[in-house]
């Protein structure tokens, strides 16, 4: 028996603007005419948050812990930016990061956590994915490109898989829950962390929303 | 100069966080480093590659230098600097090698240091060669010793001080200390900014408004601590050297080469702390924080020269020139009398 956790993850007050990347002539090709911008604070309908990353903090049984999914997540360049720009990721599981741009990209996880290893691997354009296994929860492990230095992307790295990042529009789901009395965590590399404490019943739980302030 | 220009590049690689741009060494992406195509100079990989290939260039004039002092001079010190020289540039390029296949910024302090150290010796063995300082042998000294030797005492501490600057810098970039204080001439508000868990949150909480796209991660209390001892000690340089200049002053005539010397040192200070200030008020710029880096050097270059020309006049031959009086003044060898 398990259910879904759902909800939405809203911002208050208005976040500074955002502000152009410096991309080099190559990337700004890739662009045409748009001109991308930082991601800090993305937002859709209903002032939704994106790229929040939601986890069970505590409260799950080793018992209730399954193996990593062979399935990767995956991380793509393209148009010289990380796509997704969060993601989330069990321990033991790989990360595959790709590289659909037709220039040469270096793949450059810089854990802070023990354990998890440093690496710098260079990816030739639309050449073969690279993958990484972390060894322990890291939220958020950053990702970043040397060449291209407004290159990154962020993956909340946990213990199990009971973990999401919120659409364009604030909305998130973590499926296959465990019945249970959990703590549940959202974290935001701007707005920061929040934690509700929630019971997942066997037929689940309607909602669990947030709210997420533009730091004064 | 050569050498300069390789500091200058080298801030330049730090400012734009292109190290790891390159992410093997000595290949690059698996090329001979010096058979890597032009065509794929692009983004970071442009500074990193070119700061290798000047690198190698500096190391292959070291080898020169080397050889051609071990040939040409007598002075048997002077070859082994030469050599040491080389030893310094080999050492340097491994480091800066092992700063990118091990991921340790730590040796990034140590690569940046090295650099510095490396600099001081070109800019003496430089000295050591000119004709002003190899006939300074022939000239007699009328000198007070008295006050050559306080100005080389103030020399040589203001002079360790702007070295130890200079690795405290070194470690603040390589740590990513430079902005971790954003504010001057206060920081966060204050003269000294707490470091309590809740005060760095704080701290956190004020920096996520500032939209930088090099999204920096949150500062921790080493950052801001760093930060901090490095302002204070530019504080104590900038005294020590206007010290220095007004020592000079006092015991020299006008025109006078060390009172040039220490005034231009005291310039270079001045502008050093403006640009210091600038790359906090400005979010550290990459132009701004390189020129950091180089009058940096610069700066120890100065205080280095200083150094080895008042040591060169203690010990020329202090005999008294008939008729020579120094009147409170003092004769540096190789250099004009003053009075």
């Amino acid at each position: 028996m398990a259910a879904d956790i759902s909800g939405v993850i809203t911002l208050k007050g208005t976040p500074p603007p955002e502000q152009f990347l410096p991309l080099d002539p190559l990337c700004v090709k890739l662009h045409g005419d748009k001109k991308p911008a930082t991601r800090f604070w993305n937002t859709g309908k209903g002032n939704g948050l994106a790229d929040v990353f939601v986890h069970i903090k505590s409260g799950l049984k080793p018992s209730d812990i399954p193996a990593p999914s062979k399935q990767p997540v995956v991380l793509d360049q393209s148009k010289c930016e990380y796509l997704p720009y969060v993601v989330g990721l069990q321990t033991g599981q790989t990360l595959e990061v790709r590289n659909s741009d037709p220039v040469l990209h270096n793949v450059h996880p810089t854990p802070v956590v023990d354990g998890n290893k440093e690496q710098n691997l260079a990816q030739l354009p639309m050449g073969p994915a690279v993958k990484f296994v972390f060894e322990k929860p890291e939220i958020l492990l950053r990702i970043k490109c040397d060449i291209h230095p407004w290159m990154f992307a962020y993956v909340g790295v946990v213990e199990h898989p009971f973990f999401a990042v919120t659409d364009k529009n604030g909305a998130f789901t973590v499926k296959n829950v465990p019945p249970g009395e959990y703590v549940l965590e959202i974290f935001h590399r701007k707005g920061g962390k929040q934690e509700k404490k929630i019971s997942v019943g066997a037929d689940g739980i309607k909602a669990v929303d947030f709210k997420v302030e533009v730091p004064k | 100069m050569l050498t300069l220009c390789l500091i200058a590049l080298g801030g330049l690689v730090t400012s734009r966080e292109a190290g790891m741009a390159v992410p093997d060494w000595p290949r690059t992406y698996g090329h001979n480093m010096f058979l890597f195509p032009i065509s794929l100079w692009k983004g970071n990989i442009f500074y990193e590659h070119t700061h290798r290939l000047l690198a190698s260039l500096v190391g292959l004039l070291t080898v020169v230098l080397a050889v051609w002092v071990w040939r040409k001079d007598a002075r048997a010190w002077l070859r082994w600097l030469a050599v040491a020289a080389v030893l310094m540039v080999i050492t340097q390029g491994i480091f800066g090698g092992l700063r990118v296949t091990e991921k340790n910024p730590d040796l990034g302090i140590v690569h940046a240091t090295l650099g510095q150290l490396f600099f001081l010796t070109m800019g003496s063995i430089a000295l050591f060669l000119r004709r002003g300082w190899l006939a300074a042998d022939a000239v007699q000294s009328a000198a007070d010793t008295h006050w050559q030797l306080r100005l080389r005492r103030v020399y040589i501490v203001a002079t360790v001080f702007v070295l130890l600057q200079l690795m405290l810098g070194a470690t603040m970039r390589h740590q990513h200390a430079g902005i971790a204080v954003p504010d001057f001439p206060l920081a966060y508000g204050q003269l000294w900014p707490a470091t309590d868990s809740a005060s760095i949150a704080n701290y956190n909480q004020i920096r996520d408004r500032i939209v930088d796209w090099r999204d920096p991660a949150p500062v921790t209390a080493f950052q801001i601590n760093i930060h901090m001892i490095h302002r204070l000690m530019a504080g104590v340089i900038l005294t020590a050297i206007a010290f220095a200049f007004w020592q000079t002053r006092k015991h020299t005539a006008g025109g006078h080469r060390l009172r040039t010397i220490a005034g231009t040192w005291l310039a270079l200070i001045c502008v050093q702390a403006v640009l210091g200030v600038f790359t906090v008020l400005k979010n550290k710029p990459v132009d701004i924080a390189t020129l950091h880096v180089v009058v940096g050097a610069l700066s120890l270059g100065c205080g280095t020269l200083l150094c080895l020309t008042t040591s060169r006049a203690l010990h020329s031959t202090p005999t008294r020139a008939v008729g020579e009086e120094t009147r409170g003044g003092f004769t540096i060898a190789g250099l004009p009398a003053i009075s």
